[in-house]
C-alpha cells in the first residue's frame, strides 16, 4: 500500500482555482484538504503531516496594491515560522499564477526564506491581462514537481507575470544554479519573443525554484491542463499519456510518496 | 450631491483588524526586511502625524507599462508631440502615524523593492513640483477596493509590529507626469478624455503655470438627523403628478401617478417618500415589464402569413415567449421565467441554470463600472436563483458605435466608442476575472446607432443540485443582508433605466454608477455555498440578489406572499449620513438577501463571519401580508404587498406595423464600420443589383429618428458590392468590424478558470472564430454545455419579425456547429429597443416577440428566461444636433440577442470550425429559412428544423471534421474563416446559381462542413470545395473570374482592424 500523499489547499479572498487544483491532485492520487489561509493562521499546526502546500490562482484581495502582496504580507505576519519548518522538515510548495506571485513578493522564491528579495513579478510589458498557450521547457533537475528537460504546454491568463530583477546577473546565477525552473520558448527554442513569451520575462522565466526545488512556482497553469480535451487544439491532435500539467501533480505525488 | 465623506471607508477605529495576534516581535515577525536603526528613533520621526502620504513610482521607464500605455492612448488622441507619461500611485493617509510607521507601511506593503521606490510625504498635498503633472482622485463616496484593502493590510501590520500607529482612512490616486504637453489644453484633455471619468473621479493639474489646490484633509463625514417626510401626493393635479414623476426620478406614467393617489385617497393619508420610491422600483419597467406584459391590439402584416392581420393580446410576454415554452413542455426544463435565472437539466443530478442581463443606461455613463456591475449583477442572479447556483460561466455581448466614429462629431455628454469600447472590455474582464468565472462566449456588434446608447449584455451560467432548485421563505425567517455595505451608489437605478438619455444625463444621473468589488461578491459566494452545503442542511431558506431597487425590490418580492419587516437603523452603512430612503432603494453591489429561521442563525452567521463577509439581521418575514419599513422604531413605510404588486393599472395600447415603406436611399455605408444589411434582401426585391435602398431606421419608428451614418469617402464611386467577386472584395469583407477578429478582446478575458474549457472562443492553431463555447460543468461526467448566441438587429430594418427568427436561428446553428443537442437546447431572449412609445414602435416589439417565439416552437427551442430594455434612445439640444450633423433624437435599431445553452452528450465529440485535413470535402448544409417569392414571411421552419437536426446527426456520428456557420460575409466568409484558423487552404468551386445565394449574402440556416470524401459524397450535400494543403485559399465563384488569396493575407486583414481596440 503506497504512502498516501496528503496536501494542503489554501484559500483566501479572492483565489478561485482552488477547485481545479484540488482535482487535479485528486487525478495524481494524492488527499487533498481545502483550508481557509483565516483558519490555517489560528491553527497552524495543522499543517503537520501534510507533506506539499498549495497556493492557487486567483485574485488574493483583488490584486490591490499589486498581486500577491496582501496575502503575502499576511502570511509573513502570521505563518512565516510555520511555514519555514515546514519546507526545512521536507514539505513541498507550490504556487500557481496568483500562488507564484504570493511565494516571490514574500521571498519565499527564488532566496527560499522571507526578506528582501533579488527578484519580483510584475505587470506585463503589454499593460493588459492575456491568456494564451505557451509552451515551457524544463530548465532545471532538481525540482520534484518537473520532469527534467520535458517540454509543457499549458495557458497563462495574467495581467502581473513579468519577471524582472534588480541587475542583469541575477537570471545568470539562478540559471547556475539550476533555480531557473521552467522558460517561455518558441519552436526555435528562444525565450524573448512575443507571444511565446507572453509578459516579457526575463530570460524567459516562467517558473522558478528556490535552491532546494521544494519551493516552486509557475505562472502558466498546469491546473488547466489536466484533461486532453482542455488543448486549444485537441480537436487536431491525437495526444497520448497524461496531459502535461497533470504531470506536475504526478511528479509530486511519486516524490512525497517515498 | 453627497458623497461618502470618507474615501467609502469604515467609521474611523482604532481596532485590530479581526485575527491579528499582535506579536510584538519587530525583527523576527518580518525577517529581513525591516531594520529600524536607533538613529530612526528622533522624535521627528515617531511622533505621529494626523495625515501623510507615501508615492510609489516605477524604478526606471521600462518597469512602467502602465505610463506607456497611457502614452499611447495620448498619442491616440491626436497628441503625438508628448514624449512621455511617467506614472506613479500614491496612498494617502488619516489617523496617527509617525514617519517609523509610514515607512514601514510603504516598504512592506505598498512598493516592490525590486520594481518600485517609493517617497514619504507630510499631509495629503504635498508633492514635489516638478514639470506638468495630473493627478486623479475618486471622488469622496466612490467605492475603492484598492483602499480598503490597503487600510486593513496597513493595520493588520502596525498591529503584528508592536506599532502604536493608527490608521483610520486611505485613499488612493493615480499621479501622471507629462512631458512634452504644450499647453494647459493638452492637459486638460488628456485628463478629461484618458486619465478620468468626471462622472467618479476628479483631476488635479499642477505645472504649465497652473497649480490645483489638491485638498489637504479628507471629506468631513457629513451628520443625519431622522426625519419622516411625506410627499402631498392628494393635492396635486395632472401636471404637478407628472414633474413630480419626471423629477423625482420616478419615470412612472400619469395613470401610474393617479393609481398611487387614489391608493392613498383612500387610505386618508399621504405616503410618505419611501413608500412612493418602493412603489416607483417596483413598478419600474426594469423590474415588471409592463410594456412586455401589458395588453396590446395589433394591426399590421401577419406573422409569417399573407396578407392583414389583427391579433389581441392580453399579455404580450406570455402570450409569445412564454407560450411557446408552455407549448413545448420539456420536462428537462426545471425552472423557466419563475426564478432569477432558467434552468435546465444537465443530468439526473444537475441542472444548470442561465442568465442573460442588460446594463446600458450605466455604461453610457461610465463604462468600466456599467459593465463591471453589470456582469456583477448577473452573477448573483445566478447566486440567487434557487437556494444558489455556483457561477461557472460568463457570456458578453457588446453593440457599440465603431471606433473609428469621427471625434468631433460626438454629442455633449456621450463617451466616444472608443472609450466605451475598453472600458466595458476592461469592465468584464476585471470583474470576471477577479470572480474566477471564465468569459467564454460573446459577440461584438457594431452600428452607429449604437453611438449614444451602447448596449451592453452580461450573461452567467451556474451549475446547481438539482435538490436545491426550490426555495421558500417562511413567516418567522430572519431577513439577513450580507455581503458589501450600503452606500449612497446607485440610487435609482431601476428608474433610471426607464430614462431618455440625454446630453445633461452625466450629470443629472452620476449617482446611478455603480462601481464594483469583484473580491466583495467572491467572498459571499464562497460563503454562501459553504452555508448552502452545510452538512447540517442548507442554512438558510430562500437568497435572492439585491439588484435593481435595492433593498425595497429585494425584500419586496421574498415576502410577497408573506409580509415583512425591516428596521432600516440595522443595515451596516459604507459612512454615515444617508437618508432612510436611501438605504431601502440604495443598489450598493455585493450585496445578497437570505430568509434564515430562526434556529439555523446562529450557524449561518458563523460561516459568514469565518470567510470575512459581513451578515446582519434586519427584519423578519411576517404573516400579514404588508410590508413594514422601520427607522430607529419609528415608522416610515407601511404598504399593502397586494397594492405593491398588484397595483400598478394595466393599460391596453394599439400596434401597427405597415410594413416596408419606401424611403430615398441613404449614403453608402462605410463597409468597415456599419453593418451591411442582408443582401439576401436586395435580391429577393427582384432589384437586381444590389442595395437599392436600405430601410430608413424611421420606417419602422414611424419617427424622426433617423440612421446615423459616418460619412465615408472610400465607398464614393465604388462598383456595387454585390458585383464583385474578387481577392480585394474578399479581404474588405474580412475588414468589416462585424466580421473582423475580436482577439484582442477575448484574450484580456480569463476563458479556462476553473479548468472547465471544452472548446474556446478561439480555435485552431491560427486562433479562429468558434462558434459557440463548450464547458464541461462537472469534472467527472462527459456531459458539457454549449452556449452560443444570435444577433441581427441589421433585419430590424426590415422587418423585426425575421429579425427575431434570424436571431433564434443563428443561436441554434452556433451550438450545433460545435456538437450541442438541438433537441437539447434553450433559449433566452434579451429585448433592447428604443422607446416604444409609438403604434409602430410597438408593432416592431409585437412583430420581434412573435418572430422569437414562432421559430422557437418550430425548433423546438423553449425560452427558458428573458429580460428587456426599452427607452434606448438619447436626445439633445437642437444646436448640438446641428453641431454634429446628427438628428435631435438618435435611436438604437431594435434588437434581439438570443442566447443558446444546449447540452452535448459527450464532450469528447465536440468538433471546431478549423480545417483538418487536406483532401477533405467542404459540403455546404443549407435549407434557409427565410427567403422564397416574399421576404417578409419567413417560411420554410420544417426545413430548417430538419437541417439543424441533420448536421448535429452528422457531427454525432463522427462524420464531421470541421463545422462552420455561415452568417455575417457569407459563405466565402465563412471558409476564409477556417482556413485562417487552421493554416490549411482550401478550394472553392461553385457553378453559376447553383445555390441561390451569392457569396457574400448573409443567409441563414447553413452551414459548411469539413468531411471526408467519402461521408461528403454519401451525404448527398452540396460539395463547394476541399482543403488543400497549400496555405492558400482559391475561389472560382461562378462565372467571375478566379482568384488565390494566401491565408496570411486573408488572416492578416482579419486580425488588423481591431488590434488593440481598434486603433
Amino acid at each position: 500500500m503506497p504512502r498516501d500523499v496528503r496536501v494542503l489547499v489554501l484559500r483566501a479572498a479572492g483565489i478561485n482555482c482552488d477547485e481545479e487544483v484540488m482535482h487535479c491532485w485528486r487525478l495524481a492520487g494524492a488527499s487533498p484538504t481545502l483550508v481557509h489561509v483565516n483558519a490555517l493562521a489560528n491553527n497552524p499546526g495543522m499543517i503537520d503531516g501534510y507533506s506539499v502546500l498549495t497556493i492557487p490562482g486567483g485574485f488574493s484581495y483583488g490584486d490591490d496594491v499589486a498581486a500577491g502582496v496582501i496575502l503575502g504580507l499576511r502570511i509573513r505576519l502570521d505563518l512565516a515560522e510555520t511555514l519555514q519548518e515546514f519546507v526545512s522538515r521536507g514539505g513541498g510548495v507550490l504556487g500557481i499564477c496568483n500562488g507564484f506571485q504570493v511565494l516571490v513578493k514574500m521571498g519565499l522564491l527564488p532566496g527560499g526564506a522571507f526578506g528582501r528579495n533579488r527578484a519580483t513579478v510584475t505587470f506585463n510589458d503589454s499593460a493588459k491581462f492575456e491568456a494564451r498557450w505557451v509552451r515551457l521547457k524544463v530548465s532545471t533537475d532538481r525540482c520534484p514537481f518537473l520532469t527534467p528537460a520535458a517540454t509543457l504546454e499549458m495557458p497563462v491568463e495574467h495581467a502581473e507575470g513579468r519577471v524582472v530583477t534588480v541587475d542583469d546577473t541575477v537570471a545568470d546565477a539562478l540559471q547556475e544554479a539550476g533555480q531557473l525552473a521552467v522558460r517561455y520558448v518558441d519552436g526555435d527554442g528562444r525565450t524573448d519573443r512575443y507571444p511565446a513569451n507572453p509578459n516579457g520575462s526575463v530570460a524567459g522565466i516562467a517558473g522558478l525554484c528556490d535552491p532546494t526545488g521544494r519551493i516552486f512556482g509557475l505562472m502558466p497553469h498546469p491546473d488547466r491542463h489536466f484533461d486532453h480535451t482542455q488543448h486549444p487544439q485537441w480537436t487536431c491532435r491525437n495526444p497520448v499519456g497524461p496531459a502535461d500539467g497533470l504531470t506536475v501533480f504526478q511528479n509530486a505525488v511519486a516524490h512525497w510518496r517515498k | 450631491m453627497l458623497r461618502d465623506p470618507a474615501g467609502h471607508g469604515l467609521p474611523a477605529t482604532a481596532e485590530a483588524p479581526a485575527g491579528c495576534r499582535c506579536r510584538r516581535r519587530l525583527t523576527k515577525a518580518l525577517p529581513a526586511k525591516f531594520d529600524p536603526t536607533p538613529a530612526e528613533m528622533k522624535p521627528s520621526l515617531t511622533n505621529p502625524q494626523r495625515y501623510g502620504h507615501v508615492r510609489v513610482e516605477p524604478r526606471s521607464p521600462k518597469l512602467d507599462a502602465h505610463g506607456c500605455e497611457v502614452l499611447a492612448e495620448v498619442r491616440h488622441l491626436g497628441l503625438q508631440h508628448v514624449e512621455g507619461v511617467h506614472s506613479s500611485r500614491v496612498y494617502l493617509f488619516e489617523g496617527a502615524l509617525s514617519e517609523i510607521d509610514l515607512r514601514l507601511i510603504a516598504e512592506e506593503l505598498l512598493a516592490d523593492p525590486v520594481a518600485e521606490q517609493f517617497a514619504l510625504g507630510r499631509g495629503l498635498a504635498d508633492r514635489p513640483v516638478g514639470g506638468a503633472t495630473i493627478e486623479v482622485q475618486p471622488l469622496p463616496g466612490v467605492m475603492n477596493p484598492a483602499a480598503a484593502s490597503v487600510r486593513e493590510a496597513a493595520r493588520r501590520l502596525l498591529c503584528s509590529m508592536g506599532r502604536s500607529g493608527v490608521v483610520e482612512q486611505v485613499q488612493t490616486a493615480r499621479r501622471y507626469e507629462i512631458r512634452g504637453a504644450r499647453g494647459l489644453d493638452d492637459l486638460e484633455r488628456i485628463a478629461s478624455k484618458v486619465l478620468a471619468n468626471d462622472c467618479i473621479e476628479t483631476w488635479y493639474i499642477r505645472g504649465i503655470g497652473r497649480a490645483d489646490a489638491i485638498p489637504d484633509r479628507f471629506p468631513e463625514p457629513p451628520t443625519y438627523t431622522f426625519q419622516r417626510r411625506h410627499v402631498p401626493l392628494r393635492s396635486l393635479g395632472d401636471d404637478d403628478l407628472r414633474r413630480l414623476s419626471r423629477d423625482g426620478h420616478l419615470f412612472l406614467s400619469l395613470d401610474e401617478m393617479r393609481a398611487i393617489q387614489t391608493h392613498y385617497a383612500k387610505l386618508g393619508r399621504d405616503p410618505t417618500d419611501l413608500e412612493l420610491e418602493t412603489l416607483a422600483q417596483t413598478w419600474s419597467e426594469h423590474c415588471v415589464h409592463k410594456t412586455l406584459r401589458g395588453a396590446i391590439d395589433y394591426r399590421g402584416d401577419g406573422f409569417g402569413t399573407e396578407g392583414t392581420i389583427e391579433v389581441r393580446f392580453e399579455n404580450l410576454l406570455k402570450e409569445t415567449i412564454a407560450a411557446a415554452t408552455h407549448a413545448l413542455q420539456r420536462d428537462w426544463c426545471l425552472s423557466v421565467f419563475v426564478d432569477n435565472a432558467g434552468v435546465i437539466a444537465l443530468d439526473d443530478e444537475y441542472g444548470v441554470a442561465f442568465k442573460v442581463e442588460t446594463h446600458n443606461h450605466p455604461s453610457a455613463i461610465e463604462p468600466y463600472g456599467g459593465s463591471a456591475t453589470g456582469i456583477g449583477g448577473c452573477i448573483r442572479d445566478v447566486m440567487g436563483c434557487g437556494l444558489g447556483a455556483k457561477p461557472i460561466a460568463s457570456t458578453d455581448v457588446f453593440c457599440l458605435a465603431p471606433p473609428s466614429f469621427a471625434p468631433d462629431r460626438v454629442p455633449q455628454g456621450v463617451l466616444h466608442p472608443r472609450r466605451v469600447l475598453k472600458g466595458v472590455v476592461r469592465g468584464v474582464r476585471d470583474y470576471g476575472n477577479r470572480m474566477g468565472i471564465p468569459t467564454v462566449n460573446g459577440a461584438i456588434y457594431f452600428d452607429d446607432r449604437y453611438l449614444a446608447n451602447p448596449l451592453v449584455f452580461c450573461g452567467c451560467v451556474g451549475l446547481i443540485p438539482r435538490r436545491h432548485l426550490h426555495k421558500q421563505p417562511n413567516a418567522g425567517d430572519g431577513i439577513v443582508v450580507a455581503g458589501g455595505r450600503t452606500g449612497r451608489d446607485g440610487i435609482h437605478g431601476a428608474t433610471f433605466s426607464s430614462a431618455e438619455l440625454t446630453d445633461q444625463h452625466a450629470d443629472e444621473f452620476s449617482h446611478a454608477v455603480q462601481i464594483g468589488n469583484a473580491i466583495e461578491e467572491k467572498k459571499l459566494l464562497d460563503a454562501q455555498l459553504i452555508a448552502r452545503d452545510h452538512p447540517s442542511g442548507c442554512l438558510y431558506s430562500a437568497v435572492t440578489d439585491c439588484g435593481a431597487g435595492g433593498l425595497s425590490s429585494a425584500v419586496g418580492e421574498m415576502g410577497a406572499d408573506l409580509g415583512a419587516t425591516v428596521d432600516l437603523e440595522k443595515v451596516p452603512l459604507k459612512y454615515a449620513g444617508l437618508r432612510y430612503d436611501e438605504i431601502w432603494i440604495s443598489e450598493a453591489q455585493e450585496r445578497m438577501v437570505f430568509a434564515v429561521p430562526p434556529h439555523r442563525l446562529e450557524k449561518f452567521l458563523a460561516v459568514f463571519a469565518a470567510e470575512d463577509v459581513e451578515a446582519t439581521v434586519i427584519g423578519r418575514f411576517g404573516n400579514d401580508g404588508a410590508l413594514h419599513v422601520r427607522y430607529d422604531g419609528a415608522t416610515v413605510g407601511e404598504l399593502s404587498m397586494e397594492f405593491l404588486h398588484h397595483g400598478i393599472p394595466r393599460t391596453r395600447r394599439t400596434a401597427t406595423w405597415s410594413g416596408l415603406t419606401t424611403s430615398p436611399p441613404p449614403q453608402a455605408p462605410d463597409a468597415r464600420s456599419v453593418p451591411r444589411p442582408p443582401a439576401l434582401y436586395a435580391q429577393r426585391q427582384g432589384s437586381g443589383s444590389g442595395l437599392e435602398y436600405v430601410p430608413d431606421a424611421s420606417a419602422i419608428a414611424g419617427e424622426a429618428t433617423s440612421r446615423v451614418r459616418t460619412s465615408s469617402s472610400d465607398n464614393a464611386g465604388r462598383p456595387r458590392p454585390h458585383d464583385r467577386i474578387d481577392r480585394a472584395r474578399l479581404l474588405s469583407e474580412l475588414r468589416n468590424l462585424n466580421v473582423a477578429s475580436k482577439e484582442w478582446v477575448i484574450r484580456q478575458y480569463d476563458h479556462e478558470v476553473q479548468g472547465r474549457s471544452v472548446v474556446k472562443p478561439l480555435v485552431g492553431r491560427g486562433a479562429g472564430p468558434s462558434d459557440a463555447a463548450v464547458i464541461r460543468p462537472r469534472y467527472e461526467t462527459p456531459t458539457g454545455i454549449a452556449l452560443g448566441c444570435g444577433l441581427c438587429p441589421e433585419w430590424s430594418d426590415i422587418d423585426p419579425y425575421l429579425m427575431a427568427v434570424l436571431a433564434v436561428d443563428e443561436a441554434l446553428r452556433n451550438v450545433v456547429c460545435v456538437g450541442a443537442d438541438p433537441n437539447r437546447t434553450a433559449i433566452l431572449d434579451n429585448f433592447c429597443w428604443p422607446k416604444a412609445d409609438s403604434e409602430e414602435s410597438l408593432g416592431a416589439l409585437v412583430r420581434a416577440c412573435k418572430g422569437a417565439s414562432d421559430a422557437a416552437v418550430a425548433y423546438g427551442l423553449p425560452f427558458i428566461s428573458g429580460k428587456d430594455s426599452l427607452n434606448n434612445e438619447f436626445s439633445m439640444s437642437a444646436s448640438e444636433a446641428q453641431r454634429t450633423g446628427l438628428p435631435p433624437r438618435l435611436a438604437i435599431p431594435p434588437t434581439l440577442l438570443i442566447s443558446a445553452i444546449g447540452i452535448v452528450h459527450d464532450v469528447r465529440r465536440c468538433v471546431s470550425m478549423d480545417l483538418k485535413k487536406s483532401g477533405n470535402f467542404l459540403a455546404l448544409a443549407s435549407a434557409p429559412v427565410v427567403g422564397g417569392a416574399a421576404l417578409r414571411h419567413a417560411v420554410g421552419f420544417t426545413a430548417g428544423k430538419a437541417l439543424h437536426d441533420r448536421v448535429a446527426g452528422l457531427i454525432q456520428s463522427g462524420r464531421v471534421a470541421a463545422a462552420h456557420d455561415v452568417s455575417d460575409g457569407g459563405i466565402l466568409i465563412a471558409v476564409a474563416e477556417m482556413c485562417i484558423a487552421s493554416g490549411w487552404g482550401a478550394s472553392v468551386k461553385v457553378d453559376e446559381g447553383a445555390l441561390g445565394c451569392g457569396p457574400w449574402d448573409a443567409i441563414a440556416t447553413t452551414y459548411v462542413l469539413e468531411m471526408s470524401e467519402s461521408d461528403a459524397t454519401a451525404s448527398g450535400l452540396p460539395i463547394i470545395g476541399r482543403v488543400l494543403d497549400a496555405a492558400l485559399l482559391r475561389v472560382q465563384w461562378g462565372g467571375a473570374e478566379a482568384f488565390d488569396v494566401s491565408v496570411e493575407e486573408l488572416a492578416r486583414a482579419w486580425r488588423e482592424p481591431l488590434m488593440d481596440g481598434g486603433h
